[in-house]
């Protein structure tokens, strides 16, 4: 695949505040790219920069292998949807998508059909001489995102462009513009504080931390093998348990709090190798087993807390010297729910545990 | 009260309470007063047109590099406010006299060889003086516009290809326009009467509608035309400002 955006090494600085602070990135052509972070993380300055809002205080982006050092944003191969989509206001819907259409030679009546293309791909057939002022959220998104489209910009970049929707219509957007991208082809860069959205969206993720990319991964990899103890707990969630190492021959062996000794596999462990070691498991590999099974493995702890969500539950289990530990489980027919104080017995699938260098 | 005074007629020193058209038809018809409302309008017309011309860039500045210092900016603005109106026309007087400021300045510097005399007692000293007096009044209507501008706005029209002169014209203008039909307004309705500054500096070429009514009530002993004209000068400038507002409809409605 063809490497279209290159960060290169790229430090943003306002003031005393580093907000990018060495980043690396190389995103595919044709990809749905995520920047994943908690707010103030230099995510929105990251694509800022390759926007050219923002010159970096030092290192370089490239776009198709062109540096784009000193070139001011109308002439970069990128557009933006903002986050609160910036409509222009003194225009209808047809005048705001060929915005960027008249500041180039066509004539007028191509123009025109490619404005109502735009409008088709994104829905909003019809709506040409609607005022901009009489738009939903959900409109204006679409607006602003066919705006851009029209252009057919080498990347399209997207700041938090659903986070000001309402639930049902952020998954629905969601879908469409994952489908929306693998229809056009071009390559989509999107910054997101929401987990779920980046995974469920993008091809490859980078997560941000203080201006540093933690991990650049799959959905899949970032969720089943976060390669820090940061990264997992942003990603999901997930219970820690310490422990320390005893051997190691095709496996570490590890002697750990509540589950005894495991074998761990070694591309599940990360981080410099130290004695002590951090095991991780997510809630979903943990299920609560009935009192008088019998079987290897098994933990008894007593639940303090329990959350409801309708296709799963939250049971937050003591259990030991492990003072939550997190456990999802399925709601369904039979399966039963359990109560506050209530004493259970836990089997925890050990192959989904990972191990982080303390 | 102005309105049924204009009715009626000034007989010595009693009213004559009939009613009487005469008046409007004599502020219409005599030469005098044409020429009088005609100079007026082209007079506050051209003062709007400059002050806002020249508030515009000033705003613009405050409102986009002013930084944090925007309220010193705008504090600083209202310095020539501590002076009265009267004073800071008559040193307009010695800054465009014919010994004054800047004739002294400009013959020093050898660019001219005798003084400018179009520069004072005429309508040009008036629109001079009347410009630097409602400056203020102007930057900050067109100020609060340009504030109420949503900067991402700014960086949409620069994604979408625009230079920075194309998205002044695309974007910023006509998102600011409510504040320069406000700015223009201020500033028309209130010289058009104005009688200090003609006064002032106008000598007898620079003389204007307003002096006019204030001689009429006074000198003249003829309240009843004073009211005439003064009603026929509200409803002008009423129905030029409505025009205005109507011209500038599509700007002014609420975004």
């Amino acid at each position: 695949m063809v490497k279209l955006v290159q960060v290169e090494n790229v430090f943003k600085s306002f003031g005393d505040v580093n907000a990018v602070n060495g980043v690396s990135l190389d995103i595919e052509e044709g990809q749905f790219y995520s920047l994943l972070g908690p707010s103030g993380c230099g995510k929105t300055t990251l694509l800022r920069l390759i926007a050219g809002f923002e010159k970096p205080t030092s290192g370089q982006v490239f776009i198709d292998n062109t540096s784009m050092e000193g070139i001011e944003p109308n002439l970069r191969p990128t557009n933006m949807v903002f986050q609160n989509y910036a409509i222009f206001p003194h225009l209808n819907v047809e005048e705001n998508v060929a915005y960027g259409l008249r500041n180039k030679r066509e004539n007028r009546n191509k123009q025109n059909k490619l404005v109502d293309e735009a409008l088709e791909l994104v829905g909003l057939s019809g709506l040409n001489k609607r005022s901009a002022n009489a738009l939903s959220g959900g409109q204006k998104q679409r607006v602003a995102l066919a705006r851009a489209l029209i252009l057919k910009p080498k990347v399209l970049l997207l700041d938090e462009p659903l986070s000001a929707l309402d639930k049902k219509l952020r998954e629905q957007m969601q879908s469409e513009l994952r489908h929306l991208q693998r229809a056009v082809g071009i390559t989509f860069i999107l910054v997101t504080h929401d987990q779920y959205e980046a995974l469920t969206m993008s091809d490859r993720v980078a997560v941000m931390f203080d201006g540093k990319v933690a991990q650049e991964a799959s959905p899949r990899d970032l969720y089943e093998l976060p390669t820090s103890q940061k990264v997992a707990s942003f990603i999901g969630e997930m219970t820690f348990i310490e422990g320390e190492i005893i051997g190691e021959n095709k496996n570490l062996k590890v002697q750990s709090e509540i589950f005894g000794q495991i074998n761990i596999d070694k591309s599940r462990v990360f981080g410099q190798s130290s004695k002590k070691i951090i095991l991780g498991i997510r809630p979903e590999k943990i299920t609560i087993v009935p009192k008088t099974s019998r079987s290897k493995n098994l933990v008894s702890g007593k639940i303090i807390d329990v959350s409801y969500f309708g296709e799963t539950t939250n049971y937050k289990v003591s259990c030991g010297t492990i003072e939550t530990l997190t456990i999802s489980s399925q709601n369904s027919v039979g399966q039963p729910s359990y109560s506050v104080g209530k004493e259970i017995q836990l089997k925890a699938d050990l192959d989904n545990i990972i191990a982080f260098s303390a | 009260m102005m309105f049924l005074l204009s009715f009626w007629t000034q007989d010595y020193l009693v009213l004559n309470k009939t009613f009487t058209l005469n008046n409007y038809i004599e502020a219409f018809t005599q030469p005098v007063y044409q020429l009088l409302f005609s100079r007026s309008l082209y007079i506050s017309l051209t003062v709007t047109f400059f002050t806002v011309l020249l508030a515009y860039p000033m705003a613009y500045f405050i409102s986009f590099y002013g930084g944090n210092r925007k309220a010193l900016w705008l504090f600083l603005i209202t310095i020539p406010f501590w002076t009265s109106y009267l004073l800071r026309m008559f040193l307009w007087k010695v800054i465009l006299g014919y010994n004054g400021v800047l004739n002294s300045f400009l013959l020093w510097l050898e660019m001219i060889s005798e003084p400018l005399t179009f520069i004072l007692y005429n309508s040009n000293a008036v629109i001079i003086a009347l410009t630097h007096g409602w400056a203020p009044f102007a930057i900050l209507p067109i100020f609060v516009s340009l504030e109420k501008i949503d900067r991402s706005l700014l960086e949409a029209s620069r994604d979408l290809g625009d230079g920075p002169i194309k998205q002044f014209f695309r974007v910023i203008l006509p998102l600011s326009m409510p504040g320069v039909v406000g700015a223009s307004l201020i500033i028309f309705i209130p010289t058009v009467g104005d009688y200090i500054t003609p006064k002032l500096v106008g000598g007898t070429d620079g003389l204007m509608i307003a002096n006019m009514i204030q001689v009429q009530f006074s000198k003249a002993n003829n309240a009843p035309l004073a009211a005439a004209l003064s009603v026929s000068s509200l409803v002008i400038v009423a129905f030029i400002s409505i025009v205005f507002v109507l011209f500038n409809k599509k700007y002014l409605r609420r975004y």
